[in-house]
């Protein structure tokens, strides 16, 4: 008996999904997400703060509750007195007033609901959306050539300004034409870094910190129950280990009289 | 008709109220010949416990299905609302949900394997053939029941992922068009489409499911089941007339498939509470992103257990046919060169092999890419005819079977991996040859199968005591 764990554990990772090809998808790679932020409560309210006061003017949560911050211990009156600008019930949901037709025709397209946003960006063999989101807004650059007067590295020719802006001042991408190592006489636009031209309020340190919070907030955002499911999942699995050893000595021992 | 009995005198209330049942109803009889005096062979090994499990997983997603039902809203216009709204308002609604969309593929991983099992062992041989059978159909309906259930999230990839399949159904020569309308409902996939596919995701084929289950239970039953060996247990029986090689299903199986439960259990919760995305291909990242008839996504794939007829499907180019038109003519040819058929014979298969070069270069090669994926389907049903091996059990096959066996399960894998990336010119001749491989697996096998040095199969069943 002892031999059927270990043989179900291997014929079941015959049947798990094979692992996902590392391939970078192209486009500009994106940076790691500081994950540690997911379980720092007050990186989640500061980016619950930075998101109520700077993305929802535009874009809504239409499936997130005011009242569900209580999760990141947050009370009714602190949401009340910091949080809400477009509403006075904590019940409802995060409703941008934005009209999405005027939204339309400003920036060409209308603002996408931001309550999953995380979850939808992610991309196999390229990270989590977490990680996408992270460097969506550490590489926005001004570019003339845009209506809005801004463009982005790891989302390209995007219909938004640069709405932290004011924290991060405005830089400007510096491109070097180099040859491309695959084919003769052709010459890549690669990115070659920064340049900042005026400063914001905040120090790139700062500043990295800030959206680092905002967007342990829009990963939380994208699953508020998320950490009820790890904490469930930890009391689950040790109940159900404690199950496969009593199940596996009851099967032994109703197997051991059989020859 | 059973005789009327009575409890003995001082019997308890439970013996009383069991004979006041079993005079009214079989529970007794029920129990003992599906459970305490069914034997099973005593040599079954971890590849047995699929079976039990797969009814877990039923179980599983009806019951939460149940719940889920309770608050989705079949509505193109408020159905991703209503699943995120589960998600987060609901009480449990999360656990209830992810439950049900990681045993979608908890269901296809378990039943993938139990098919597998009855493959190398032979389990669908005389005189299993129904239990093969009706196990093919539910295999059908499970496809059916998941492809109309990834709709309902209204996701971009549900929403995609049904315009791409139903589409293939407008390939079909001459009622193609009516019948892709049939079964959208509408011109494009809308809100008659997610009306109609709850319908049959909720009660029609859920209804099917569950009675072909239980004729593969009960047809089961009345054979009994095979064994790692292929070797009859009913053919050596004890005194009382009990296999000798067999042991009561119950308490020994139910003790066992107990513990086998629990260990997938384990694993099943450590996906759905630590993972219950599947790193993308158990709820795919895009389908987070709200239906959009206006914005086709760049790269459409199936959930992962459908993409190795995926695979075939992509597969069928006219290159793919050419190559079947030669395949064709080569087996024409060979057959009534070495088939030993009369003039009439070699006439009549000549002329088969023209009307089928004729069809297939008439019709459209996305046509027959439907038909070779619905193929890869069908084919199986008819495994136990082809099957031409004297041994039921990859054991006592040539060593060189296994080899066979091996190449299908790496193309079969391939296949699916294919399936799920974009399209390449290197995957696509992989998932050509994959597709080749995988039929000639089978209707090579009158042949392949009886192929090769068997080896002599015991009379009784190998089992090392515990």
């Amino acid at each position: 008996m002892h031999t059927f764990l270990s043989r179900f554990l291997i014929v079941l990772g015959l049947a798990l999904p094979l692992a996902p090809a590392l391939a970078n998808e192209g486009g500009y790679p994106w940076d790691r997400f500081p994950a540690n932020k997911m379980t720092d409560v007050a990186s989640l309210q500061n980016g619950a703060r930075i998101f109520t006061n700077y993305c929802l003017g535009c874009h809504s949560a239409s499936y997130m509750r005011f009242n569900r911050l209580h999760d990141i211990d947050l009370t009714d009156d602190q949401i009340k007195k910091n949080l809400l600008f477009a509403t006075d019930k904590v019940g409802e949901t995060m409703r941008s007033t934005i009209d999405p037709r005027q939204a339309k025709d400003w920036f060409g397209a209308a603002p996408p609901d931001l309550s999953v946003i995380a979850r939808s960006r992610a991309e196999v063999g390229k990270g989590s959306g977490a990680d996408y989101l992270y460097t969506l807004w550490r590489t926005f650059y001004r570019d003339d050539a845009r209506p809005t007067g801004w463009n982005n590295l790891a989302f390209p020719d995007i219909a938004m300004p640069h709405a932290l802006w004011q924290l991060q001042g405005e830089r400007r991408a510096k491109f070097v034409d180099v040859k491309n190592p695959h084919e003769e006489g052709k010459t890549e636009h690669r990115f070659a870094g920064f340049e900042q031209i005026t400063r914001g309020t905040l120090t790139d340190q700062q500043y990295d910190e800030a959206v680092g919070d905002l967007v342990a907030y829009l990963q939380w955002m994208g699953e508020p129950a998320q950490g009820t499911r790890v904490r469930v999942g930890v009391g689950v699995l040790i109940f159900l280990g404690l199950l496969v050893v009593i199940t596996w000595r009851l099967s032994s021992a109703y197997w051991r009289s059989v020859h | 008709m059973a005789e009327y009995q009575t409890a003995p005198p001082g019997a308890g209330s439970g013996r009383r109220l069991l004979t006041w049942i079993d005079n009214r109803f079989p529970l007794s009889k029920l129990f003992n010949e599906h459970m305490a005096q069914y034997y099973a062979p005593k040599n079954f090994n971890v590849w047995y416990v699929f079976g039990s499990l797969a009814l877990l997983v039923l179980v599983n997603q009806l019951l939460t299905g149940i719940f889920l039902t309770m608050h989705y809203k079949p509505d193109a216009a408020k159905a991703f609302e209503s699943v995120e709204y589960i998600m987060r308002d609901v009480p449990w609604g999360w656990l209830v949900r992810y439950m049900h969309s990681t045993g979608a593929s908890a269901f296809f991983i378990v039943v993938y394997l139990h098919m597998w099992r009855g493959l190398i062992y032979g389990s669908y041989r005389k005189p299993r053939e129904l239990v093969w059978l009706f196990g093919c159909a539910i295999f059908l309906c499970l496809m059916a029941e998941a492809f109309m259930g990834y709709l309902l999230p209204w996701g971009q990839m549900s929403y995609w992922g049904a315009q791409v399949i139903v589409n293939l159904f407008s390939a079909v020569p001459f009622i193609g068009p009516d019948l892709s309308l049939l079964i959208r409902g509408d011109y494009v996939v809308g809100d008659a489409t997610l009306n109609r596919f709850f319908s049959f995701h909720v009660i029609a084929v859920p209804l099917v499911l569950l009675g072909l289950v239980v004729a593969h239970v009960i047809a089961l039953h009345e054979v009994g089941s095979n064994n790692p060996d292929g070797v009859e247990i009913k053919e050596k029986k004890d005194a009382q007339g009990n296999p000798l090689d067999g042991i009561p299903f119950h308490p020994y199986y139910t003790v066992h498939d107990i513990y086998g439960v629990s260990v997938f259990l384990f694993i099943f919760s450590a996906i759905l509470f630590f993972a219950p995305e599947g790193g993308g291909y158990f709820l795919e990242f895009n389908n987070f992103i709200e239906a959009n008839p206006l914005k086709t996504p760049a790269h459409i794939a199936p959930v992962w257990y459908f993409t190795p007829f995926y695979s075939m499907l992509r597969a069928t180019t006219d290159l793919m046919v050419n190559a079947l038109c030669v395949i064709v003519a080569a087996a024409a040819v060979a057959a009534i060169l070495r088939g030993g058929f009369r003039a009439g014979g070699k006439v009549a298969i000549a002329l088969v092999a023209l009307v089928a070069v004729y069809l297939l270069k008439t019709f459209d090669a996305k046509f027959w890419g439907v038909v070779i994926m619905g193929g890869a389907v069908l084919i199986l049903f008819f495994l136990p005819w082809l099957d031409d091996s004297p041994v039921k059990s990859i054991r006592y096959r040539p060593s060189w079977h296994r080899i066979v066996y091996g190449l299908f399960l790496i193309f079969f894998l391939a296949l699916g991996y294919l399936g799920s990336q974009p399209p390449s010119p290197a995957g696509n001749y992989i998932s050509q040859l994959g597709t080749l491989v995988y039929f000639g697996f089978f209707l090579l096998m009158p042949w392949w199968s009886r192929m090769g040095v068997f080896k002599p199969v015991p009379d009784r069943v190998t089992f090392n005591a515990h």
